[in-house]
């Protein structure tokens, strides 16, 4: 404003460094108030990758496994499962799964690792309910189809690979979550064959 | 496009004619020196306490089994959790360092005088509200200093005769401290408290800007309407509201000159606030006490309880008076002192240099007193130390009477007219 | 200046005394950056201490990180019980029946050295002898009447106090009485980590900021020099 008699280069000079100065100090004291909203060592520990022994699961069988508050469908599928999926590739949304709603290392024919355990999220791709398995009795949904998965809040049906059918409200096929195999038997929720740390 | 913008708002709200009233165009003496720092640092650290306080409370758990843990959980879990918690207790230390100091500066310089005494009480019921702010926060940490410090402070009320024990009940909630007192006092701490604080430093500052600042020659800065020719005028533009009435003499505007001296203020001190907190956060067992690193035990006193080093001198002027009611009412009585300091003062010579050698004298055995008491605080209360503390009580109080007395007739030094700079 | 100078004086004594020990304690001189005494004093905590002592606000994993230990190797080596990584370092005593066997449920060790400081362990754990009239045969010159056996007897040997108080050096343990002294160091300083696990970070960050404000008080400083250039 006027009430500075002189405002010469040295005082702009002075001005410009306080104020590039002092505007790096406040973005200096922003990164705690900012970091401390990370998930916490404590949502990381119950976050942490978990076990499931699939040795135990039946043919044609789904367990339920929980990793960091969600759901985890764990299907061991048949060969009849296995073998019939690509009959209804011409009415789903994404039969190749070229959205990245799976790992790179899951990104094939029976979205998984090994072909016959699908591991995915139990959350529909639409409002976030749990769809339901129907072993058997698909056929009520996808004429020609057995088994497949129906989420009973908006009718979003996807096949046995977590593939979403055309003409239903969920946008995305199932969600593959990051996951390995420690030993034949053993699955690891949570993190991938290769990285050490769990991302999702 | 700017200019535009500011315009429609100005039309609306007046935001540049308070930036001129309250920064941009507010005359203030030319002569502050170190001590005027100490506001602009006050307002500083209650912004770091306002900030880091909301963002404690988001990992912080309010209840007697949690809170412990929860802290721990800070310090730990959450990423830069122990960075938040120190800001947050080195702050309130350094809030009380800096609010003492201001209260000095004001007892220095007679700025607590006619026409400051509304400006004085706002500062002192600024004071008392931090006091019960801090109390109350001590508590949350729900560590064993934490619940016995609370503990005495609340018995303190015990003393009050026919009601104190049912008084001290309905403080605690419960029969002893329960976490029903915690949960009270973290509303308290988190909302209450620091909206009260937050209105009385806005009044704070509202008066002082109709009185003016006071400065080290105690001089008024603001002259009678046509007194001073124009040549001895200041030569800076000010706001109207203050040069219709005013001549301004040896006053010079708040922004930039104290802008940028405050920034400088402020780095300096926050070269000691971090070399603290980065280095000694515990401040020698004094900003953070060791039994407070064990959780709250009703079974297990500390071997010693002492307040928190703020809360010192007021302690032991508590502790020296060898009866409940009255050694709470000395207590007491000693803030409301400083509350009454404008009526106990009678002198109209605010600065320091200009008035009697005994003010002097009687300002510096106070300075003293209160160390002295502040430092027996955080002590076992030996014979001894109930002596000496006894002797520093008298110190104290007995500024306040014999100002009352010599400040009638004082014999000054005559005041400049103006700032010799 | 001279006022500053005055101010900062007077607010020294506040700061000056710290509250002194009724025994004189001995310098545990540990070093927190040191992560092979580190991870000795982790071992030797999980085999002599964890089945008391807890340290309940501290996990596993983060335990292995600041100490340098690769989780796997941390997992197979210094947890036996089958918990995860990231789960407290707890043990299973129930605190009733503690409280039984001790007289007093043992505290939880995360904070103690924050309570009573490295030098008070590391005497603590050097000042046991022995003494008949205790539950379990030992005292304590630094915790009189403490409730907890000498769990390093193994280690140290045995003691006596003379008449004088002072204690005698140990006898019959499998370790020299320079080597028992260095595992109760590592221990220190294990306990001092645990105490405030951030404390290297702190110290570290705390530099880099007072250089940054140093800096910024030198510019601050011209441009208000600068400025007060009008003001006469």
């Amino acid at each position: 404003m006027s009430n500075v008699p002189v405002n010469n280069g040295r005082r702009r000079f002075l001005t410009a460094a306080t104020v590039v100065v002092g505007g790096a100090g406040v973005a200096g004291v922003a990164v705690p108030f900012i970091g401390s909203w990370n998930p916490s060592a404590r949502a990381k520990a119950a976050g942490a990758p978990v076990e499931v022994n699939v040795g135990k699961i039946e043919p044609g069988q789904l367990i339920r496994a929980e990793w960091r508050g969600k759901p985890v469908y764990v299907v061991r599928r048949t060969e009849a499962t296995l073998n019939g999926l690509a009959k209804f590739d011409d009415q789903l949304r994404d039969p190749n799964s070229e959205k990245a709603q799976q790992p790179s290392y899951a990104t094939n024919a029976y979205r998984s690792i090994k072909p016959e355990f699908l591991v995915a999220l139990g959350v529909c791709t639409h409002l976030g309910c749990a769809p339901t398995h129907h072993k058997g009795d698909f056929d009520q949904f996808v004429d020609g189809m057995s088994d497949g998965f129906f989420c009973p809040c908006h009718g979003s049906k996807f096949d046995m690979a977590g593939r979403v059918f055309q003409g239903v409200p969920a946008p995305l096929n199932l969600m593959v979550p990051e996951h390995s195999f420690t030993s034949e038997d053993t699955l690891l929720i949570g993190v991938g064959p290769d990285s050490s740390e769990g991302a999702a | 496009m700017l200019a535009n913008f500011m315009a429609w708002i100005d039309k609306r709200l007046p935001v540049t004619d308070a930036w001129n009233k309250h920064l941009a165009q507010y005359p203030a003496p030319k002569n502050f020196n170190f001590w005027y720092f100490f506001g602009s640092l006050a307002m500083l650290v209650l912004v770091n306490q306002i900030l880091t306080g909301v963002w404690l409370t988001m990992s912080y758990e309010p209840s007697g089994d949690g809170a412990f843990a929860s802290v721990e959980y800070i310090m730990r879990d959450v990423d830069y959790g122990w960075l938040l918690r120190y800001m947050h207790s080195t702050g309130a230390s350094a809030f009380f360092i800096v609010v003492y100091l201001h209260m000095m500066r004001g007892l220095m310089y007679g700025s607590y005088q006619k026409p400051r005494e509304l400006l004085w009480i706002f500062g002192m019921l600024i004071f008392l509200v931090l006091m019960a702010e801090a109390f109350m926060g001590y508590l949350l940490p729900w560590g064993n200093m934490s619940y016995w410090g609370a503990q005495v402070i609340i018995s303190l009320f015990g003393a009050i005769p026919v009601i104190g024990d049912d008084l001290t009940q309905w403080i605690r909630g419960d029969y002893v401290i329960s976490g029903a007192t915690l949960n009270r006092f973290f509303a308290l701490h988190v909302v209450a408290m620091p909206l009260v604080l937050v209105i009385l430093v806005f009044l704070h500052i509202l008066a002082l800007h109709e009185v003016g600042s006071n400065n080290p020659e105690g001089t008024d800065v603001k002259k009678p309407k046509g007194s001073v020719p124009l040549e001895e005028q200041s030569k800076f533009a000010f706001h109207k509201q203050y040069t219709d009435k005013y001549d301004i003499v040896d006053a010079i505007p708040f922004h930039p000159y104290y802008s940028v001296k405050d920034i400088m203020g402020v780095a300096g001190f926050l070269i000691l606030f971090c070399w603290v907190m980065f280095f000694a956060p515990e401040g020698g067992g004094y900003f953070i006490e060791a039994p407070n690193f064990e959780p709250a035990n009703g079974l297990k006193t500390p071997e010693h309880i002492v307040p928190v080093w703020y809360f010192g001198p007021f302690y032991t002027i508590l502790r020296v008076v060898p009866d409940k009611l009255l050694g709470a009412v000395a207590m007491f009585g000693a803030i409301i002192m400083l509350f009454a300091l404008p009526w106990f003062d009678r002198g109209t010579v605010k600065a320091m240099k200009y008035r009697c050698t005994l003010h002097t004298v009687n300002l510096i055995q106070f300075a003293i007193s209160f160390l002295v008491l502040g430092y027996l605080g955080t002590k076992a209360a030996t014979p001894l130390n109930n002596m000496i503390g006894t002797v520093a009580s008298f110190g104290y109080f007995g500024f306040f009477i014999a100002l009352w007395f010599y400040s009638k007739n004082e014999k000054t030094k005559p005041v400049p007219e103006r700032v010799s700079h | 200046m001279k006022k500053l100078l005055l101010a900062i004086c007077a607010l020294v004594p506040l700061f000056a005394f710290a509250a002194g020990p009724s025994v004189q304690l001995d310098k545990a001189n540990n070093d927190l950056t040191d992560k092979e005494s580190l991870k000795n004093g982790f071992k030797t905590y999980i085999n002599y201490c964890l089945g008391c002592h807890q340290l309940q606000y501290q996990r596993y994993n983060r335990t292995f990180k600041d100490l340098g230990i690769e989780e796997a190797d941390g997992v197979a080596n210094y947890m036996y019980t089958g918990e995860k990584a990231g789960d407290h370092i707890t043990n299973t005593m129930p605190n009733k029946e503690a409280a039984k066997w001790f007289g007093t449920a043992p505290p939880d060790l995360t904070l103690e050295a924050r309570l009573r400081s490295p030098d008070w362990i590391y005497t603590y754990l050097r000042s046991f002898y022995m003494d008949s009239d205790r539950p379990f045969g030992v005292n304590n010159k630094v915790f009189k009447d403490v409730g907890m056996p000498h769990v390093l007897q193994d280690l140290q040997g045995v003691s006596s106090i003379d008449e004088q108080g002072n204690i005698t050096p140990a006898m019959g343990g499998s370790l020299t009485t320079e080597e028992y002294d260095i595992v109760v160091r590592d221990l220190t300083n294990f306990l001092e980590y645990v105490g405030e696990p951030s404390k290297l970070e702190r110290e570290a960050m705390g530099y880099k900021v007072l250089i940054f404000l140093f800096i910024f008080f030198i510019i601050s400083y011209l441009l208000k020099k600068e400025y007060w250039k009008d003001v006469h």
